[in-house]
C-alpha cells in the first residue's frame, strides 16, 4: 500500500483568500461573519452570513467572458486550485494520466439555477441560457479544474452535502493508496449565500437567526441556535509519498485514515445515538492507527445547531471513551461559518496547519457551558499543544458521515 | 443592424467593436457553440427577430444577411 501526503494547499474562504491569511486569522480567532451583503435581506429572519471578501475572479481568469462562463462555485474552486497547484509545484512534475481531480460541491451552481429559473418564469423556455446546464451542474468545478491543469487521471465529484469535501479527500487518499493515481487535486467548493438557499435552510430550522455576529455561530455553546452559512473553496494536493520525495516536494502532513458511513435514519437529523458518526471516527482512527489522548486534535463538524453539537460530543465520547475529555477539540466554523461542501477540505487544511504549528485553533465566541457538551473545545483562544495526529469530521444532511485522519510527518 | 450585432458581440467578449471581424467565422473570433447560442438570444432580443441558427450562419456578415432577408 502507498502512503499519501499533502504537498500543496489553496483556499478562498470567509477569513482568508489564501492559505497564509487563513492561517493567521485561524489562530488569531478572527470571525468571518457579518451582515449579508450579497442580497437584500428585507423579509428574511436570517441576516448574517460568513461571506468571502474582496474576491476578484479576474485574478484567476484571462478575461471577463471566460470568468462569466463559470458559476461562482467554480470560480472559487478554480482560485483555490490555482493556489494549491502553485504551492505544490506539481504541474509538469506528474504524468497527466496519473493526475486526478476529486472536487465536489454540496449544492452546485445555485446562483445560475436561480437566475435561469426566473428567466424561464418571466420570458419562457427560449430565453434559458445554453450555459445554464454546464454552469450549474455540481461536477463542473472538477471539470473546470481538470481542463485548467490538464489533469487527465481519475475524477470523482462527490455530493454528500456537508460531508462532501471530507469524502473527496478520503476517496482521493484511497485512490492514491491503492495505486490509481500519483497526485490528486482534492477538495470542495460552495457558493450558496443566495436568497433561495437562505430561505430554504432557514425554513428547515438549520440556520441561526441571531443578529449579533458574536453570538451566531457558537458551536457547543448552550445558547447555540443554528449554523451560519459560509462559502468558498479549499483544495489540497494529495500525492503518493515516494513520488513527492523523489521530486523534493514540500510535505505538509500525511493522510493516514478515512471513515465513511451512513446513518440510514433521517433526512436532516443526526442519529440520536450517533451510531454512524462513531463508526466513521472508529474506521478512520483504526486505519490511521490512532488512539485518543493529549497528542490528538479533533476538528469537529461543530455546526452550532442544537442537535449536531450534542450528538457529535456523544460520538467523540463513544469513540474514545474517557480519553475524549483530555483531547483537544475545536470547531473552526465559529470563524468561517458553515461552508457546506467546502467545509471538510477547509477544516482538513486547518488540521494541517495545527499539526505544523503545534497549535490548536480556537472555538471563538464560546460563553455558556452546556452540560451535554462537556469536552475541551479550546474556547476563545488558540493554545499551543504537542500533537501528532488530527481528525476532521464532517456530517451531512442525508446522514452522510465522513472522517479523515492526518498525521505529522 | 450590423453595428448593433458587432456591439453586442464586442460587449460579450469585453473588447472594442473595432476588434471584431465580421467576415471571420465565429470560431475564429473566439466564440464556441455555447457562446453563439447565448449571443443569438441577445441578438434576437435586440433586433426583435427570431433566428434559426444553422452551421452555415457562421459569421456576422452571414447572420446580418439572414436577418435582413427575413
Amino acid at each position: 500500500m502507498n502512503r499519501v501526503v499533502i504537498t500543496g494547499m489553496g483556499t478562498v474562504n470567509p477569513i482568508g483568500n489564501n492559505i497564509e491569511t487563513f492561517s493567521e486569522n485561524l489562530f488569531a480567532g478572527v470571525c468571518g461573519i457579518g451582515p449579508i451583503t450579497k442580497f437584500d435581506t428585507t423579509g428574511f429572519k436570517v441576516t448574517l452570513a460568513a461571506e468571502v471578501k474582496d474576491f476578484d475572479p479576474l485574478q484567476y481568469y484571462d478575461s471577463l467572458p471566460e470568468a462569466r462562463r463559470a458559476d461562482l462555485f467554480t470560480q472559487y474552486a478554480t482560485a483555490a486550485a490555482i493556489e494549491a497547484v502553485r504551492d505544490s509545484d506539481i504541474q509538469g512534475n506528474v504524468q497527466p494520466q496519473r493526475f486526478g481531480v476529486y472536487v465536489g460541491s454540496g449544492i452546485g451552481g445555485m446562483n445560475t439555477f436561480t437566475a435561469e429559473t426566473l428567466k424561464l418564469d418571466k420570458r419562457g423556455p427560449s430565453r434559458v441560457s445554453p450555459l445554464f446546464i454546464p454552469m450549474m451542474i455540481s461536477n463542473m468545478a472538477a471539470g473546470a479544474i481538470s481542463m485548467r491543469f490538464g489533469a487527465k487521471g481519475p475524477s470523482l465529484p462527490v455530493v454528500t452535502a456537508c460531508a462532501t469535501s471530507t469524502n473527496t479527500i478520503g476517496e482521493a487518499f484511497r485512490a492514491i493508496k491503492h495505486g490509481y493515481a500519483d497526485a490528486i487535486i482534492a477538495g470542495g467548493t460552495e457558493s450558496t449565500i443566495t436568497p433561495l438557499a437562505t430561505a430554504g435552510f432557514d425554513n428547515c430550522k438549520a440556520l441561526s437567526q441571531a443578529t449579533d455576529p458574536a453570538r451566531a455561530s457558537i458551536p457547543f455553546d448552550k445558547e447555540r441556535s443554528g449554523f451560519v452559512m459560509g462559502e468558498g473553496a479549499t483544495m489540497l494536493i494529495l500525492e503518493e509519498y515516494s513520488h513527492a520525495v523523489a521530486r523534493g516536494a514540500k510535505i505538509y502532513a500525511e493522510i493516514c485514515g478515512y471513515g465513511n458511513t451512513s446513518d440510514a435514519y433521517h433526512m436532516t437529523a443526526p442519529h440520536p445515538e450517533a451510531e454512524g458518526a462513531v463508526e466513521a471516527i472508529r474506521l478512520a482512527a483504526e486505519e490511521g492507527g490512532i488512539t485518543a489522548g493529549e497528542r490528538l486534535y479533533i476538528n469537529a463538524h461543530g455546526t452550532s445547531t442544537p442537535m449536531n453539537d450534542k450528538t457529535e460530543t456523544l460520538a467523540i465520547k463513544k469513540a474514545f471513551g474517557e480519553a475524549a475529555y483530555t483531547t483537544h477539540i475545536s470547531s473552526t466554523k465559529s470563524m468561517t461559518g458553515h461552508m457546506l461542501g467546502a467545509t471538510g477540505a477547509t477544516e482538513a487544511a486547518a488540521c494541517v496547519l495545527a499539526l505544523q504549528k503545534q497549535m490548536i485553533p480556537p472555538t471563538i465566541h464560546y460563553q455558556e457551558k452546556d452540560p451535554e457538551c462537556d469536552l475541551d473545545y479550546t474556547p476563545n483562544n488558540a493554545v499551543s499543544a504537542e500533537i501528532d495526529v488530527a481528525i476532521s469530521s464532517s456530517l451531512g444532511f442525508g446522514g452522510h458521515n465522513a472522517v479523515i485522519a492526518l498525521k505529522k510527518i | 443592424m450590423k453595428e448593433k450585432i458587432v456591439d453586442i458581440i464586442a460587449a460579450y467578449k469585453g473588447v472594442d467593436a473595432s476588434e471584431i471581424a465580421t467576415d471571420k467565422s465565429f470560431a475564429d473570433i473566439g466564440l464556441d457553440s455555447l457562446d453563439v447560442a447565448e449571443l443569438v438570444m441577445q441578438i434576437e432580443d435586440a433586433c426583435e427577430v427570431e433566428i434559426d441558427i444553422t452551421p452555415e450562419l457562421n459569421c456576422i456578415d452571414k447572420l446580418v444577411e439572414y436577418i435582413e432577408s427575413k
